[in-house]
């Protein structure tokens, strides 16, 4: 059965507390940290983007196992902040791992689950037989309008998959998704930071989106939460992930091992897919994975995950794993934030 | 226009650091060379091209206190000089520390990042640069 053959995530090197945004916008930070479980973010530096965070995430997917890259047959890009409007990140990517010129590839866009979405589109065109392998990525440099509670979690990071049908480490057993016109979140072209639908935000949008595809994948699967070692949600903060997995019925110790957001942030398009590769870090033959992503406007994917003996043979520490991403980071205060993420308005001779 | 024709045929080595290795006498070059040095006429059409893995040590370095406009936010930057574990030398910039960090023999690798960007409308540069291991 196809699945996922490798697996690797990149995470900016920066982070930021929520206690350095909260001083310099008057807000209690204390007050912040507990409506959003959020204790730290992570920051791109001047020269990261949706691209350098992709191809350094696929690149670690390919340490874990060097296929040839002209091997690759399809790269999907999920993200809401690709560098250019017009000009594909997929081609940038796809130069930069040197893959063949007969590539089926595109930059998908669907809020925080274009990732998400490019791995049912692999696993599809794998299943058909178009494609021996290909990668899904999802990876985003997410901007909050400075003094929203946005600021608070939107940060960068990404994850690829190498999706293929033979020696997987992680067979996707069923994905199902759900669709709905729902005016939660919106970025209008042209314009810098997102809008929310405050009123959307939660029950309409996350929860109601989240709850209908895990439902569904678990019909499909024949699944009840118990039969899972690992469930991973998307997570806009830490609060919403934890709280829809335990109205699932799922236990800390099934969720804890994906959920970063507390930690990195909400990396938007790589979240879910982001907290599935720190899973696989861990996971063992025969572990059950369930793993749900929500895009605003609005829409969930779901995956039925079961790793397979393969994953014993792959040296996982070929590539950083996210504890090594974890570990190695540097402060930055607010200043240098603005700075890095050009939220201040400068001179002629400043790029 | 003459800047962007540069970048895009110089795609391969600035992404991925392929060099070219001499059939002759088994040197690599980076940036690549069509004819090596050494062998001239002797290694004509026998210059193949390898990827080179990006690891490397510092061998010297010096940090940029007066950075182009492509750099400001970096500023100061360090630029060293990197002794690939294949053989060649190349410049390149030492991100994600700071300068105390870096040292004559350190271990790096290579990452990809963004070099320049023409202005607010023009194109954007990506290319290698390095971090410590
Ligand atoms: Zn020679």
């Amino acid at each position: 059965m196809s699945g996922i053959v490798s697996y690797g995530s990149y995470i900016p090197k920066y982070r930021i507390r929520p206690e350095e945004i909260a001083r310099v916008w008057g807000e209690d930070a204390e007050k912040i940290k507990n409506g959003i479980y959020v204790i730290s973010k992570s920051v791109p530096s001047p020269d990261e983007d949706v691209a350098t965070i992709s191809v350094e995430a696929a690149r670690n997917a390919l340490k874990r196992r060097p296929i040839n890259p002209k091997h690759i047959g399809a790269i999907y890009i999920g993200s809401e902040s690709h560098p250019y409007a017009v000009k594909p990140t997929a081609t940038i990517v796809a130069s930069a791992l040197g893959a063949d010129f007969n590539l089926f590839s595109a930059d998908y866009e669907f809020a925080c689950k274009a990732g998400t979405a490019g791995m049912q589109n692999v696993k599809a065109m794998v299943d058909a037989g178009n494609i021996s392998y290909g990668i899904a990525i999802g990876s985003d440099t997410s901007q909050g309008a400075p003094g929203d509670v946005l600021e608070y979690t939107a940060s960068a990071g990404g994850t690829a998959f190498l999706i293929g049908g033979e020696d997987v480490i992680a067979e996707i057993n069923h994905t199902a998704s759900v669709t709905s016109d729902t005016p939660d979140f919106w970025r209008r072209e042209g314009q810098p930071y997102p809008t929310h639908g405050e009123r959307f935000t939660g029950e309409p949008a996350y929860f109601k989106h989240t709850r209908a595809a895990a439902a569904r994948i678990m019909e499909m699967a024949g699944t009840k939460p118990e039969d899972y070692d690992y469930a991973v949600f998307h997570q806009p903060n830490g609060k919403f992930p934890t709280r829809v997995a335990k109205i699932l019925g799922f236990r800390e110790e099934q969720y804890k091992d994906g959920l970063l957001t507390p930690v990195i942030g909400n990396t938007y398009s790589g979240a879910m897919m982001t907290g599935l590769s720190a899973i696989l870090d861990k996971a063992k033959s025969g572990d059950r994975i369930l793993a749900v992503s929500f895009g605003s406007g609005a829409g969930s994917d779901g995956f039925d995950i079961t790793v397979t003996d393969a994953i014993g043979k792959m040296d996982r520490h070929a590539a950083p794993t996210i504890q090594d991403m974890l570990d190695n980071v540097k402060w930055v205060d607010y200043s240098i934030y603005a700075k890095f993420k050009k939220k201040i308005v400068v001179g002629e001779n400043i790029a | 226009m003459g800047e962007l024709s540069r970048f895009w045929r110089e795609s391969d080595h600035r992404y991925r650091l392929v060099a070219h290795k001499c059939g002759n006498c088994d040197r690599v070059y980076f940036p690549p060379r069509d004819v090596c040095p050494t062998c001239h006429r002797e290694s004509v059409g026998k210059m193949e091209p390898i990827d080179l893995s990006g690891k490397g040590e510092v061998v010297s370095y010096t940090v940029v206190h007066e950075a182009p406009t492509p750099f400001t936010r970096q500023k100061p930057y360090i630029l060293a000089i990197i002794k690939l574990d294949e053989g060649p030398s190349l410049t390149g910039q030492i991100v994600d520390s700071d300068p105390e960090e870096v040292d004559m023999g350190k271990r790096v690798h290579s990452v990809f990042r963004k070099v320049a960007e023409d202005g607010k409308s023009g194109i954007i540069q990506y290319g290698y640069k390095f971090v410590l291991d």
